[in-house]
């Protein structure tokens, strides 16, 4: 080889490499925390779900849509109301080549439902997993489970060959003396696999040339870059080091949206704020008035809801970015309707009337207390909240902290009244039922109790014809709309601000999926 | 002795501090866990003991520097401490040299040249480095730097090289420019009160007679200023920039998370978001150590700078 000729080849070989660099195409996300850990099983955490659901697959998933689709499943039928079984999808490989087996799905179901898994409350109505054949799984629950599908949707598979190989059998314990080697790697499913792993800092998936599924995103390469401080943040965005941002701060979007070559998308999330109104307790802790419990009369309870005049909060503190709300759940949820989802209208002299009639001519004192670093402008919300029962006479006094000491409070009952938000990860009405209105539900801070609802929950549980389960839930919604049990005020909405040409859709559990993402 | 006192006392206060900063458990399991569940996760963890039995079990252990398993990364926490020194120690040490260096510089040059319009510049920007918070400077700087000219990177570390347990940015070009912005942010402050300080010693000793008598004998002006005035200002300086090391370890919490800096003050941060409470004892126990350990130096110094500090300790030996 003459100098010419090796010139050249090295010319061509720099044009090669200089052509595949611009090829490949890379997303830069960032977003407030890290994922804690890459166990699938080990943190039921809003990050680190989202990096899972990236590398991890379970046997049915939502799609973009929010519906339940076939995942590593391709079908399943009901073989009794306890029984189901599942079919596996043919050539499923893991990212270290060996291929998925029933068993490894059975492994993964009984480590998700070991002690030290997070995610064991999903499944707890599966009673036994165990495969049939080398590509079919059975699962068995404790009674008919109409939300089961809804619960797996939760539960990624592993490899059980590479978890016993790598001693991470079970999730991580809190007494063990090392980490398990499945919080820093992971052997999933996914179209993305995980190269580069530095909690905090940085995260590198690769596309997987390997995975079963039609290849929608155009994507070789994903970095997650976490940034908590939300200026840093939007200036990483706003200088290009960045690509997406799935949690844009609401003040800064104008401002993003204004820059060239910069995207913001909104969305409503799958989370409504309301407020709890102590009406079980005998007396209120924080009020002057003693030996009777004013927010036990319904109309005190109304007063208060018509004082607010959330069409403000949504201009003012919201900056336009909420949806008022009127029941505790939100469209895309079994059980949620339109009309539910209306308020009473904003009427202070109805308010005061009421308080009058209840006997409260001269208002009282309360407390409320609410988290300042939990949800959107919660400390601002309830600022605002002060205020407008101000005006009726209702004199609040406000206590806000920290979510640690907030949700401790009020699991210990402290509160009269206060500020909470609600998701509904399974998408069921039943969620909220059990939680906030069941008379023993563990969120059920504010003393609600009724025996027909707590009928109707019990219905919602075991009822498979989905006519009269709607109907349940729909009896239930009625009954604690009536009685004003809580008071709702939104529902949340997301942004994700992004580069024009990436396109990540938006979805309203505010957890990507790449797999349909695209650079132009 | 005296250290092993501040250290427990400081064990105690942080030990105590953790009843008031909520329940650990309500971050650590899901909404739907069980009463039973949590109160046996509390018994496992420790958490239902008198409060002394698990002061002393802190104590012991940390003695031996075992701090436990992290709540949230479930991790060691010792690992996790050594895995964040040297991000932290890095920003620290590139700080400090900034502050020494051009404070001490800016500082002889303010003292000589007392009413320059240079001066006058320094001493005004100065005081807006005192002023202004931490978080509000690295945002400035971020958005001159990374938005507006998008020469330095505004978040990171950049590019890391892995020598042994240790990991430096020291030896790459992203790594070098990543550093930057958060040391130049984290030493203004520090950097302020070397300048104040240096100038007012150095305009003082100028004042001296032996600083006349040295004029006197023709000495040229460089001798005098950094050979004579500096050198009888440096005691001052050793004991502040000591203390001052302590406190930018301290400080950098507030500069690492505005830079995404992933050293221990990030960590800190994030074990305070989640109650995380071996993570949050261990730092603090290790940021005392610091201060300790550094008043020690500094004890050390003043003999190799004053030389009558040696010989008053000798004839007290004598």
């Amino acid at each position: 080889m003459n100098l010419k000729k090796i010139t050249s080849f090295v010319a061509v070989a720099l044009l090669a490499t200089v052509a595949s660099t611009a090829q490949a195409n890379t997303v830069k996300w960032s977003m407030k925390g890290d994922s804690l850990t890459l166990d699938p099983h080990e943190q039921n955490e809003g990050p680190t779900t989202m990096v899972s659901r990236q590398i991890y697959e379970a046997l049915v998933s939502r799609g973009l849509d929010m519906s339940i689709e076939p995942q590593l499943a391709t079908e399943w039928t009901i073989e009794n109301p306890t029984t189901w079984v599942f079919t596996l999808r043919k050539g499923v490989t893991f990212h270290d080549g060996s291929p998925l087996t029933a068993s490894d799905v059975v492994f993964s179901f009984n480590r998700a439902k070991s002690k030290t898994s997070d995610f064991k409350e999903y499944i707890d109505s599966v009673t036994s997993v165990e495969a049939v054949g080398a590509d079919k799984v059975k699962l068995v629950t404790e009674g008919p489970n109409p939300i089961l599908l809804n619960q797996i949707s939760n539960i990624f598979v592993m490899s059980e060959a590479w978890s016993k190989a790598n001693d991470s059998a079970l999730p991580g314990d809190f007494n063990a003396d090392e980490k398990t080697f499945a919080s820093s790697n992971a052997n999933g499913t996914g179209p993305f696999k995980i190269t580069l792993r530095e909690q905090d800092t940085k995260t590198v998936f690769e596309k997987n040339d390997g995975w079963w599924g039609t290849v929608a995103h155009n994507l070789d390469r994903i970095e997650l870059y976490p940034i908590a401080n939300s200026a840093t943040r939007v200036a990483s965005l706003l200088s290009g080091e960045i690509d997406i941002v799935t949690d844009a701060p609401v003040q800064d979007l104008k401002r993003i949206d204004s820059s060239a070559g910069h995207t913001v998308n909104s969305v409503e999330q799958m989370r409504t704020i309301f407020l709890g109104m102590d009406q079980g307790s005998a007396e209120l802790r924080s009020s002057n008035i003693k030996g009777k419990n004013p927010l036990a009369d319904k109309r005190v309870r109304q007063a208060f809801y018509q004082a607010i005049d959330i069409e403000a909060i949504k201009k003012k503190v919201m900056r336009g970015l909420s949806s008022p709300a009127g029941i505790i759940t939100f469209p895309g949820v079994t059980g949620y309707t339109k009309d539910l989802d209306a308020r009473l209208a904003y009427d202070p002299d109805a308010s005061k009337k009421l308080l009058a009639d209840a006997g409260y001519g001269d208002g009282f004192d309360i407390t409320l207390n609410c988290p300042n670093d939990r949800y959107v402008n919660d400390e601002a919300i309830c600022t605002a909240v002060v205020g407008m029962l101000g005006k009726v006479g209702i004199n609040v006094n406000l206590f806000a902290q920290t979510k640690s000491t907030h949700f401790q409070d009020l699991k210990n009952g402290l509160s009269d009244f206060y500020m909470l938000g609600w998701g509904v990860p399974t998408l069921d009405s039943h969620y909220v039922f059990s939680f906030l209105y069941d008379s023993k539900g563990s969120w059920n801070k504010v003393g609600f109790d009724n025996a027909r609802v707590d009928e109707l929950i019990q219905t919602m549980v075991v009822e498979v014809d989905p006519a009269k389960r709607n109907a349940a839930i729909a009896e239930a919604w009625a009954i604690v709309s009536d009685d004003i049990s809580y008071l709702p005020l939104h529902h949340q909405v997301i942004s994700w601000a992004s580069k024009s040409n990436v396109d990540v859709p938006i979805r309203p559990n505010n957890e990507p999926l790449f797999r349909f993402a695209t650079v132009n | 002795m005296q250290s092993v006192g501040v250290m427990l006392c400081v064990a105690l206060l942080s030990f105590s501090l953790f009843n008031f900063v909520g329940d650990p458990i309500n971050n650590m399991v899901g909404e739907e866990t069980s009463t039973e569940e949590r109160a046996e996760l509390r018994e496992t963890l420790g958490l239902n003991d008198p409060i002394h039995i698990q002061f002393g079990r802190f104590v012991v252990n940390a003695a031996q520097f075992n701090f436990g398993k992290s709540y949230q990364l479930r991790r060691p926490v010792s690992e996790l401490i050594a895995e964040r020194m040297p991000a932290t120690l890095e920003l620290v040490i590139a700080s400090s040299i900034l502050a020494l260096g051009f404070g001490v510089f800016l500082g002889v040059y303010t003292g000589i040249n007392r009413t320059g319009v240079l001066s006058n510049i320094i001493l005004f920007v100065s005081l807006a480095g005192v002023s202004l918070p931490t978080f509000v400077i690295g945002i400035l700087f971020i958005y001159i730097f990374a938005v507006i000219l998008g020469v330095l990177p505004s978040f990171g570390r950049g590019e890391v090289v892995q020598i042994g347990f240790w990991s430096t940015g020291l030896l790459t070009a992203s790594g070098l420019k990543a550093l930057i912005l958060p040391s130049l942010t984290l030493s203004l402050f520090q950097m302020t009160y070397i300048i104040r300080l240096v100038r007012a010693e150095i305009m003082e000793i100028l004042q001296t007679d032996y600083i006349k008598f040295a004029r006197a004998r023709g000495i040229s002006n460089r001798s005098i200023y950094f050979g004579h005035a500096l050198r009888n200002s440096l005691i001052p300086v050793v004991t502040i920039a000591g203390i001052n090391i302590g406190t930018l370890v301290a400080f950098s919490i507030i500069t690492e998370t505005v830079f995404q800096w992933p050293g221990m003050g990030f960590l800190f941060i994030q074990a305070v978001k989640f109650v995380d409470i071996p993570i949050m004892s261990a730092y603090l126990v290790f940021i005392a150590l610091v201060f300790v350990a550094i008043n020690f130096i500094v004890d050390i110094l003043y003999f190799l700078i004053d030389p009558r500090l040696r010989t008053k300790s000798e004839n007290r030996d004598g």
